[in-house]
């Protein structure tokens, strides 16, 4: 059994699962602990990218710092999209007949400089709609001033007499410490459409669904191994009736029966862990199936016969030497119980039959948001890609975990 | 050392059969392993099951040892018919009737001390309420008797010992035991030559030391002359010879058996070939 438990960490797929899983468990417990707050509180007013935001006012009012630095180009390129240089170079060809290799697409400055030279709003503008011609004009009105870097004054109004008065000029020389500014938060991962911290509600969801999968995985290996280790034991009758209600779930494939129990239960009732237990009240077929013939090929060894013989009662077998022969068999199905069952959460809720509820959040809810979001067309990948890696890992690890230990544990396997 | 011949009408009845048959699967699957056979057997006997591999020697042994169901007929233990129904019934019959088996590597659940192999021994002779030291004095003998120190054995997993010495704590089990039958299923057939004969003698100071009745399966008809007082000659589930050791192995009758026979000195020859 020890030399056992040794050879599983020599397995390198048991190793790089565990390795996996482990980093996933440790984000879900350590996160919450390092950063406190109710993981679904409602931070920003909509979904935006990731990155570090720090208040506007608060620059203005902290500390402030020249910096000699020429940023005309850096910022021209902020500023100016390529979709805007895309537009402009499409104008130039087609209605000056410019040459596009004449076009200085790579320097922005002289992009600019190109543009204000060239464009002329009165040319005929043959095949442009309406729109397009105020775009450009649009275009070219920003175009005219990008490149002026006049200070910025801002002005507080004087309470009595309502005129404006100059308090501040702020010259594009003047910088300020990020470190000085009091109101800034980091968004690792962007914020979702309900404008939630991703990385804080991912985490969370990460350790929901583990519960979850824990429980349903639980219960199915639960009545799996039972039902297994009575049929194939007891056999006969017994074995008969088990067999026949297992066929029965097994015929109507266990995600239908999850939907419509699912679909059954009210929506009120169905939190995560009434989820997880619908989804182990169904998943336990082939379990029991494969206990069975486990159980089958061990029932008539001599050291059951042996046991028999000693005046062992039934359940001591059982227990003391069918048991153990399995045990090992039975992590493995555990734990491709769990994952299955988290897969079958997100199914689930990416139907929307999943957990009823905006208090938790699940994998499977946290897909279906982003979904109802629209997310994925939006190109908000923060909002939905870290969901499906968390998903993919799990399940991958705790999958070469399985075939890790089924290595160990079945040695003509070995490679 | 042929045992005496012995007035068998005196010795009582411990344990017969009448059309024991045994029938595994139906239909296309179906296979008569053990196929009508009769059997009385006596007390003190030495009674040697003889067949090839195959003929139905341990399943037939498994129905004598109420382990499987007997398909068809009867069998008799102490001149009554046979009641294993319950599990308080079973335990019993157990009490008068244990087995050793072929294989030793997997007579033992591998999970269990040896001394827990033992204990339950001492346990199912009342012996659960004794005091610690008195356990482990019973403990201590049985394992002399088969020249195995328990002070070694004792927190040792059984696939730790070799195969000899599995097979010797099996006899140092029935030693504790003491079954007024013992059923061994080919015990010499798994483990290496030099084991055997020492397996061999062990069983039979055994049978000296408690008096039982032993059953002995074996496919080596040479062994069975050479242990028993009873001969029971098995082919393909059916009993084709019976009778006295001398009769059936000086003077036999079947074809299956001569051939048997016949089959033991091209052993030997074998033997002296390759030793000298
Ligand atoms: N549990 C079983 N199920 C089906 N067939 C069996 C079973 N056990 C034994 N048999 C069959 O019964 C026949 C006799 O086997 P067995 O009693 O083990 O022979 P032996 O011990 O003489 O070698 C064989 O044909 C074997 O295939
Ligand atoms: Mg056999």
């Amino acid at each position: 059994m020890k030399n056992q438990l040794k050879q599983v960490f020599h397995s390198p797929r048991f190793v790089i699962g565990f390795v996996i899983f482990v980093f996933m468990l440790g984000m879900a417990v350590l996160y919450p602990l390092l950063v406190p707050g109710d993981p679904l509180e409602m931070v920003a007013s909509s979904s935006y990218p990731p990155g570090t935001y720090i208040s506007l006012a608060d620059t203005l009012e902290s500390k402030q710092y020249g910096l000699d630095l020429d940023i005309t180009a850096t910022r021209l390129n902020k500023l100016i999209s390529q979709e805007d240089k895309d537009a402009m170079v499409l104008w130039l060809t087609k209605y000056r007949g410019i040459a596009e290799e004449d076009i200085p697409v790579e320097d922005s400055v002289e992009m600019v400089h190109f543009w204000n030279e060239h464009y002329d709003p009165e040319v005929e503008q043959k095949g442009l709609t309406n729109a397009k011609r105020q775009y450009y004009r649009r275009l070219a009105s920003r175009m005219a001033t990008i490149l002026e870097t006049k200070d910025i004054i801002i002005a507080t109004k004087n309470p009595e007499t309502g005129a404006l008065e100059e308090s501040n000029t702020i010259s594009f020389n003047t910088y300020t410490n990020v470190k000085d500014i009091a109101s800034r938060r980091n968004f690792v991962l962007g914020t979702d459409n309900f404008g939630r911290d991703v990385l804080k509600e991912l985490t969370h969801a990460v350790g929901t669904s583990l519960k979850m999968g824990l429980l349903a995985g639980v219960i199915a290996t639960l009545i799996g191994l039972t039902l297994g280790l009575l049929s194939g034991y007891l056999g006969g009758l017994v074995d008969d009736i088990i067999m026949f209600v297992t066929n029965l779930f097994t015929v109507i494939p266990s995600f239908v029966l999850i939907i419509l129990i699912s679909f059954s239960v009210s929506q009120s009732a169905r939190g995560v862990m009434l989820v997880g237990v619908i989804i182990g009240l169904t998943s336990w077929t082939w379990t029991t199936r494969s206990v069975r013939s486990q159980v089958i090929s061990l029932r008539n060894r001599d050291h059951v016969n042996l046991s028999k013989l000693s005046g062992h009662s039934l359940p001591r077998i059982i227990v003391q030497d069918i048991l153990p022969y399995i045990a090992s068999y039975v992590v493995m199905a555990l734990i491709l119980q769990i994952s299955s069952a988290i897969l079958a959460e997100a199914q689930l809720s990416m139907l929307g039959l999943g957990p009823s509820t905006t208090k938790v959040a699940t994998l499977g809810l946290m897909m279906n948001w982003a979904m109802t979001a629209q997310a994925p067309l939006a190109g908000r990948w923060w909002a939905f890609l870290p969901i499906i890696l968390s998903i993919a890992l799990i399940t991958f690890s705790l999958n070469l975990m399985n075939t890790g230990l089924d290595q160990v544990f079945n040695p003509q396997l070995r490679d | 050392m042929p045992v005496s011949k012995i007035d068998r009408e005196k010795r009582a009845k411990c344990l017969a059969g009448t059309g024991v048959t045994k029938v595994f699967g139906v239909g296309n699957a179906r296979n008569v392993a053990v196929d009508h056979v009769d059997f009385d057997f006596r007390e003190g006997e030495i009674i040697s099951i003889v067949g090839e591999s195959g003929s139905g020697k341990t399943t037939l042994s498994k129905m004598i040892l109420g382990l499987i169901s007997v398909t068809e007929g009867e069998i008799e233990y102490q001149g009554k018919p046979r009641d294993i129904k319950s599990h308080a019934k079973k335990k019993e019959y157990w009490k008068g009737i244990q087995a050793i088996f072929q294989d030793p590597f997997s007579s033992y659940n591998m999970f269990n001390k040896i001394d827990s192999v033992l204990l339950d021994c001492i346990n199912m002779r009342g012996g659960r309420s004794l005091p610690k030291a008195e356990k482990e004095a019973m403990m201590t003998e049985a394992c002399s008797f088969v020249n195995l120190k328990y002070a070694e054995l004792t927190n040792k997993y059984p696939f730790e010992l070799s195969g000899g010495q599995m097979q010797r704590l099996m006899i140092a089990r029935i030693f504790l035991l003491k079954p007024k039958i013992l059923l061994a299923d080919e015990p010499t057939s798994m483990i290496d030559a030099c084991s055997r004969a020492t397996i061999l003698d062990m069983l039979l100071k055994l049978r000296d030391e408690i008096n039982m009745t032993i059953i002995f399966i074996t496919h080596d008809i040479g062994l069975a002359y050479y242990v028993s007082d009873m001969v029971y000659i098995m082919e393909q589930g059916k009993f084709v010879e019976v009778g006295t050791a001398d009769e059936v192995i000086l003077n036999p009758k079947a074809d299956y058996t001569k051939r048997l026979i016949s089959d033991v000195p091209k052993i030997h020859e074998e033997w002296d070939l390759s030793t000298v």
